[in-house]
């Protein structure tokens, strides 16, 4: 296994020369890795796979826009306008795990490590365990996001106003997290002991699990869209800003009354990032089509892909952390080996 | 920016009392051979059952922003909505919003405005509310909403003129007049309206402000120098006046207040009044809306507001002979009369 090692690179070096261009023909709203293969997740209808020799096979998945995607690295996960939660595998097999009844949007989906997946239309939250028992949650708002914890049967279901934990195994009354304002996409972190939210302002809300205190984390220009924890979850790196914002996890603390790391700042807004799965570096997007590996220790930063586009929308390592793929709002994509 | 706005996808709020032909109107624009596909975000699905048009139901939800500002409120659903729809962006050609008939149209006007993502994509063309001729008197009565309905307004189709008399009709145009002068008003049977004259207004369009309202500055001369004699009554019952056979009602709490100028106004003055203004008053000012002349700049300037949430930009050049005038106008409730017109009057450069 080769494994990028920025070591001795000086700043800003390029490996812009050494991407695989790759003529998707979907315009990606997020790409997942099963195994060496890319998904890439179009913003409708289909999702467009790339193994590693570069080849490239559509699959229809959703009769309509497609809403919301996961992965565990196993299946891709994906909710659409149509009503459908629809699985995915690396052979570009798929399985309609659900079909709302009304055939409301499917805002959310997680997937839980056990096989257990969530989803969410409106204000109802569904969880179907590895046994295919199904549970319901009407949540007092329209869902903003969905989590799986780390550890056990809960989840995490944002809303406005606040973050709802549920077991849905349990008859125990779900527990509340109260915050004002409207919460969107909602992550634990990985050792269980923070929840955090990008909120509808240009802020995070944070809660350490063990007591409910509150983090506050903003500051940001824009709407936090896109976070990745860093490996080990020592840190949250989160796009909003003109440079990446990291926030640190590694005391019992959290963030609370600390400074972030800013890295890689730019004229371009930070559109998506995603955290190597084993190393202390980092990838960015920016909103003018900057793809950036950044080192975490020191910022220092290898120019991927060059400015001059629509926003990176679709970033992602795979497991290994050998391969990295992006794709763009204007439907560019693009793959890298190490 | 006319050639960025364009590519915006434009959003058409469509808003009335309950009752009131709301689904009548969005059945006939859905219907009506214009070779346009819409797509269309109702909050109760009703009897609308219309082939190749996007229709998504939304829910009621209505949030402030954590500035604590009761009058910076979004709908977060329609947020959702939006850029769910934005993924399927080329699939439509423009979106109609169908508010219950209890809503309020600011939070969905404001939602246009204060929402970074929504606003990059879509933006808003005009509010349309459709009014009953025969019960509208009743509901400005009874019901606040309908109120609302009416001073948001960029276009009225006063609908069922068939049910009432003459009289009434001209009663009830006066009722909505006084509250809101400024709209476009079309009287129509079973909502039948050419599709012109409530699509494509762009109303919000800083751009288009007067060139699709050239009324915009003259209306006042019709009914609105006699505003300051109406105000601030006091007492709370409606009564009417006649000025050359208009029947002027003036609503008890809500009015419209128009503010003009053939002298230039002071910008390093004008700017800071009105952001003070909207700030203070916000909750108090619905609509706002003004075309201005500033001291030694050639371009009009002109601004719309909702709330607290105020856009400007330069338009255009001023036309070589056109009258370099401004006019202001403010729809809300108990607006502060004469703090406003001295406000206004002290930018005046004489």
């Amino acid at each position: 296994m080769t494994q990028f090692d920025p070591g001795e690179r000086p700043s800003i070096a390029s490996l812009t020369d050494q991407v695989r261009r790759l003529a998707i023909g979907v315009t990606a709203t997020a790409v997942h890795f099963l195994g060496d293969t890319a998904v890439f997740v179009g913003t409708e209808e289909n999702a467009a796979l790339v193994n590693q020799a570069g080849e490239i096979s559509t699959v229809a998945i959703h009769g309509g826009g497609i809403l919301c995607t996961t992965s565990d690295g196993k299946r891709v996960v994906t909710g659409g306008d149509d009503g459908k939660v629809v699985a995915l595998n690396a052979k570009g097999e798929t399985s309609v795990l659900a079909t709302d009844a009304k055939r409301r949007w499917i805002d959310n989906v997680a997937l839980h490590p056990d096989g257990a997946v969530a989803w969410s239309a409106a204000k109802t939250a569904f969880v179907r365990s590895g046994k295919s028992e199904e549970k319901t949650f009407d949540a007092p708002s329209t869902v903003g996001g969905l989590a799986f914890a780390p550890k056990g049967l809960r989840v995490a279901i944002a809303h406005y106003n606040g973050v709802t934990l549920w077991f849905p195994n349990m008859a125990a009354k779900p527990e509340f997290l109260e915050w004002a304002g409207s919460h969107l996409a909602v992550t634990f972190s990985p050792d269980n002991k923070f929840l955090v939210t990008a909120m509808h302002e240009p802020a995070l809300h944070g809660w350490r699990l063990a007591d409910n205190r509150h983090m506050r984390m903003s500051g940001y220009p824009g709407r936090v869209r896109s976070m990745s924890w860093s490996t080990g979850g020592k840190g949250l790196a989160t796009s909003g800003a003109d440079t990446v914002i990291i926030w640190p996890f590694t005391s019992k603390d959290g963030p609370m009354g600390k400074e972030p790391a800013m890295l890689a700042p730019l004229q371009a807004r930070v559109s998506m990032v995603a955290c190597h799965p084993k190393q202390d570096i980092m990838a960015a997007g920016y909103s003018d089509g900057t793809v950036l590996i950044i080192r975490l220790e020191d910022g220092a930063e290898i120019l991927v892909r060059r400015n001059g586009s629509e926003a990176v929308s679709a970033l992602a390592w795979n497991a290994k952390g050998t391969l990295l793929a992006f794709g763009t709002e204007d439907g560019d994509a693009g793959m890298l080996e190490f | 920016m006319s050639e960025l706005s364009s590519q915006k996808i434009p959003v058409t709020v469509l808003t009335g009392y309950l009752g009131a032909g709301k689904t009548t109107l969005l059945n006939r624009i859905l219907s009506e051979n214009h070779g346009k596909k819409y797509a269309v975000i109702v909050n109760e699905f009703g009897e609308i059952g219309i082939d190749n048009d996007l229709i998504i139901g939304a829910d009621e939800e209505v949030f402030e922003m954590n500035n604590g500002c009761v009058c910076c409120t979004v709908r977060g659903d329609l947020v959702r909505i939006m850029d769910g729809l934005m993924k399927r962006k080329g699939k439509f050609d423009a979106i109609i919003v169908e508010t219950t008939g209890l809503a309020d149209p600011a939070p969905v006007a404001q939602t246009f405005f204060v929402d970074e993502d929504v606003q990059k994509n879509a933006r808003l063309d005009a509010v349309v509310t459709v009014a009953d001729a025969k019960w509208l008197s009743d509901r400005l009565k009874d019901a606040p909403e309908a109120k609302n309905q009416i001073a948001f307004a960029d276009v009225i189709v006063l609908n069922k003129t068939d049910l009432v008399s003459k009289p009434e009709l001209a009663e009830v145009e006066a009722r909505i007049r006084g509250i809101n002068p400024y709209a476009k008003l079309h009287r129509t049977e079973r909502c039948k309206v050419a599709l012109a004259d409530v699509l494509e207004r762009g109303a919000f369009d800083l751009d288009r402000i007067l060139e699709i309202e050239p009324e915009f500055l003259d209306a006042g001369d019709d009914h609105h120098h006699h505003d300051h004699d109406h105000h601030h009554h006091g007492h709370d019952h409606d009564h009417g006046h006649s000025h050359g056979g208009l029947k002027h009602y003036h609503d008890e709490d809500m009015q419209s207040l128009s503010l003009r100028s053939d002298k230039p106004l002071d910008p390093n003055l004008f700017m800071p009044w009105l952001q003070n203004l909207v700030a203070t008053e916000g909750q108090k000012i619905l609509r706002s809306k003004g075309i201005l002349a500033f001291t030694d700049d050639d371009d009009r300037y002109v601004f719309q507001g909702v709330h607290m949430m105020l856009e400007g930009d330069h338009q255009r050049k001023w036309k070589e002979g056109e009258p370099r005038e401004s006019r202001v106008v403010f729809i809300g409730r108990e607006l502060p009369e004469k703090a406003i017109r001295d406000g206004f009057e002290a930018c005046i450069v004489t």
